[in-house]
């Protein structure tokens, strides 16, 4: 019990929880089953993404690139859509995380085997894989009336109840929560971002982790393409512009050191849920919608403050305890 | 023979002689100089120059090359001191929302019926205390820097946002709009171009001429190390953002004197801009590596290439990929020229030391 209430997860579960008891003062019907799910299904997108970011942070790397993925993939699938209506949705969904997944490649290749540090990697083709969607598109948007409805219906479908964006999500957390807790590259990738050296002594191949996850993120950001393309039936050539620093402070909030080698993906979900509440919960509360840049800014550096004490104080009473 | 071999083992313990390269020659010293990123800038702007001239008749021309600089004036001002940020190991992404916040004073006071000496005080003032903020927390609680300034430029922008919503300043002085239209005197120099100039002298100085400067690499190649050695690293890492602050606060008077309003999202996006002009210019994004040379001629390279390539009608987006293309070979390109120098070294080595041994050998028999 004792340990569970030191962790992380646990702190971030109350502060949700605060949080939504305040919103429910204001809004009762904010917390109803429906609203919930709401809140999810618009989180969706943010979680799946956000959890590529955390293993790119966990090497102790940043992605900035995956909105730019997120906007070229997203233009690739709906324009397959528009010019090949009769093409199996399924085959267009494959696509679009196919061609995520190959510019994820790039940048993978380019910090393994280029050695270009992955700040300045990601933010060149940031650049790059937005103009290229320029390029592409020619400027031109996809709307709604160019898509098929089956397309448009890859998240607004539902199963059991619940939409396939949600289901996305779920499985993409579910996946990932046992690949980073179970698998060997999993765990790999957190030895790498603890200790690099001593990763590399112990046979972890560097090259090869930075590969997979850059790749990795790559195709969960290309999945995101399709789903927010369709979701909101449109593609224009700036979707997803600054979703990247959303991903950030989402692992941010959810406890991943942005030094690398430490974090989880049940942290980051519940950073990116923590946003998504936040955001869901200002229009419902009369707050100007304005107001969400700053608040967020100021939840985000909150969060970190304490963090930072909080870790501090941790390692003061390891000290002492050691002392004695 | 034998007594330089005799000397050479006694002082092994210093430096092992029969390791070094004799890298004094005329041959290995153009090698050096002709790889240097700097040098490589000034045959690219040089080559920029040409292709431009020989394409349009409108590149060569004193007005147009004065007038342009106004379109990157600012982003150069922001470089200088995020060299010394970058050179010392940290980074700040927070610079366009500082930009924001110095904005949005600026017009807010300008409403109230401020003068222009004011106005820009209350600017640089904003600025300066912007940059406390993120260096108080970045040295202070010991947070990193990328993380401390992606969550105050949120705040920073979010601030303008919250209260001016999607109006905007527009009412400034009309003396106001002097320190971002205004050319020097009645010649064809802007006065932007003059204060970058004249700022990157100030800040070359300090950079290469004073101990301050010296301590930014000290810092940037071991911050340990240079802690051991006495220099109060948390000191000089404030002291750089608290200097990032005061030259966006400079930014932010600059450009909001140019456009003559003020959104919410002025300057979007220019730290990023800011931080490729600084790489372009060959510092190292570990820190501990780089000069003010390259990066003033990065900033002039890039602002002339996106002034010519605008001449040619190329598309933005075109500008876009090769903004992007440029940065990492950048970087790529220098990190592969060192370790093709690093290997022909080794090989010398390996030469001089299969040279050696054989001649002992030949002594010995």
């Amino acid at each position: 019990m004792r340990e569970l209430i030191k962790k992380r997860e646990f702190t971030l579960l109350l502060l949700i929880a605060v949080m939504l008891m305040l919103i429910v003062t204001q809004a009762p019907s904010f917390v109803s089953p429906e609203n919930i799910l709401r809140i999810i299904n618009d989180t969706s997108i943010l979680i799946m993404v956000s959890i590529g970011q955390f293993m790119v942070i966990l090497t102790g790397g940043i992605d900035l690139s995956l909105a730019s993925i997120i906007g070229f993939s997203g233009m690739a699938a709906s324009m397959l859509n528009q010019y090949f209506p009769d093409l199996p949705v399924i085959l267009i969904l494959f696509a679009g995380m196919g061609i995520g997944t190959f510019l994820g490649l790039i940048n993978g290749v380019l910090i393994a085997f280029g050695k270009v540090p992955p700040i300045i990697t990601t933010l060149g083709t940031m650049s790059i894989f937005r103009g290229f969607t320029f390029v592409m598109s020619k400027g031109q948007w996809v709307t709604a009336h160019e898509m098929t409805e089956s397309y448009m219906n890859i998240p607004h479908g539902s199963f059991l109840g619940l939409s396939n964006l949600i289901w996305a999500g779920v499985i993409v957390s579910l996946v990932m929560y046992y690949f980073m807790k179970y698998v060997r590259t999993g765990r790999e990738i957190y030895a790498i971002g603890g200790n690099k050296v001593a990763a590399l002594f112990v046979g972890v191949k560097e090259n090869k982790i930075n590969i997979i996850v850059y790749s990795l993120v790559g195709l969960l950001s290309g999945l995101a393409g399709v789903m927010w393309t369709a979701r909101y039936a449109a593609a224009v050539n700036e979707t997803a512009i600054g979703f990247e620093l959303f991903t950030v402070a989402a692992c941010v909030l959810g406890g991943v050191s942005i030094a690398g080698g430490s974090g989880t993906v049940v942290g980051v979900i519940l950073g990116a849920l923590f946003l998504g509440i936040l955001t869901n919960a200002l229009p419902v509360v009369h707050l100007s919608p304005f107001y969400q840049l700053g608040l967020q800014g100021v939840v985000i550096l909150g969060a970190m403050i304490i963090n930072t004490l909080s870790e501090k104080r941790n390692e003061k009473k390891l000290l002492n305890r050691r002392l004695q | 023979m034998i007594m330089d071999r005799k000397k050479s083992e006694g002082s092994k313990s210093i430096v092992d002689k029969s390791r070094l390269v004799d890298e004094s020659g005329l041959n290995s010293r153009i090698v050096s100089f002709v790889t240097k990123w700097e040098f490589i800038l000034v045959v690219l702007l040089l080559l920029e120059i040409v292709v431009f001239s020989n394409l349009t008749p409108h590149f060569l021309n004193t007005f147009n090359l004065l007038n342009t600089t106004f379109t990157f004036s600012e982003k150069a001002i922001l470089a200088l001191p995020m060299i010394f940020i970058i050179l010392s190991g940290d980074i700040d992404i927070s610079v366009a929302g500082i930009m924001a916040l110095s904005s949005f004073a600026m017009g807010y006071a300008s409403s109230q019926g401020a003068g222009t000496g004011v106005l820009v005080l209350i600017g640089l003032c904003v600025g300066v205390i912007a940059g406390l903020f993120n260096g108080l927390l970045v040295t202070g609680l010991n947070m990193p820097a990328i993380a401390v300034t992606l969550a105050s430029m949120t705040l920073f922008r979010g601030i303008s946002q919250a209260i001016l919503e999607d109006q905007a300043y527009t009412e400034y002085p009309e003396k106001f709009g002097y320190f971002g239209q205004g050319y020097i005197g009645d010649s064809m120099v802007p006065f932007e171009l003059v204060l970058f100039l004249v700022l990157a002298v100030i800040m070359g100085f300090v950079l290469h001429k004073t101990t301050y400067g010296r301590k930014l690499y000290a810092i940037g190649n071991s911050s340990s190390a240079a802690n051991f050695s006495g220099i109060s690293v948390n000191k000089v890492r404030l002291t750089n953002f608290v200097l990032n602050g005061l030259f966006a606060g400079i930014a932010a008077v600059l450009l909001t004197s140019r456009i003559g309003s003020t959104r919410p999202n002025i300057a979007t996006g220019f730290e990023l801009e800011v931080i490729t002009l600084v790489v372009l210019g060959g510092v190292s994004i570990t820190g501990g590596k780089g000069n003010i040379f390259g990066v003033v001629l990065a900033i002039f390279l890039l602002g002339y290439l996106k002034f010519g390539m605008g001449l040619l009608n190329i598309s933005a987006k075109v500008m876009i990929i090769t903004t992007g293309a440029l940065l990492i070979i950048a970087v790529l390109i220098p990190g592969f020229m060192d370790s093709t120098k690093a290997r022909n070294k080794l090989k010398r080595q390996q030469n001089l030391e299969t040279t050696e041994k054989n001649l002992n050998k030949g002594i010995d028999e």
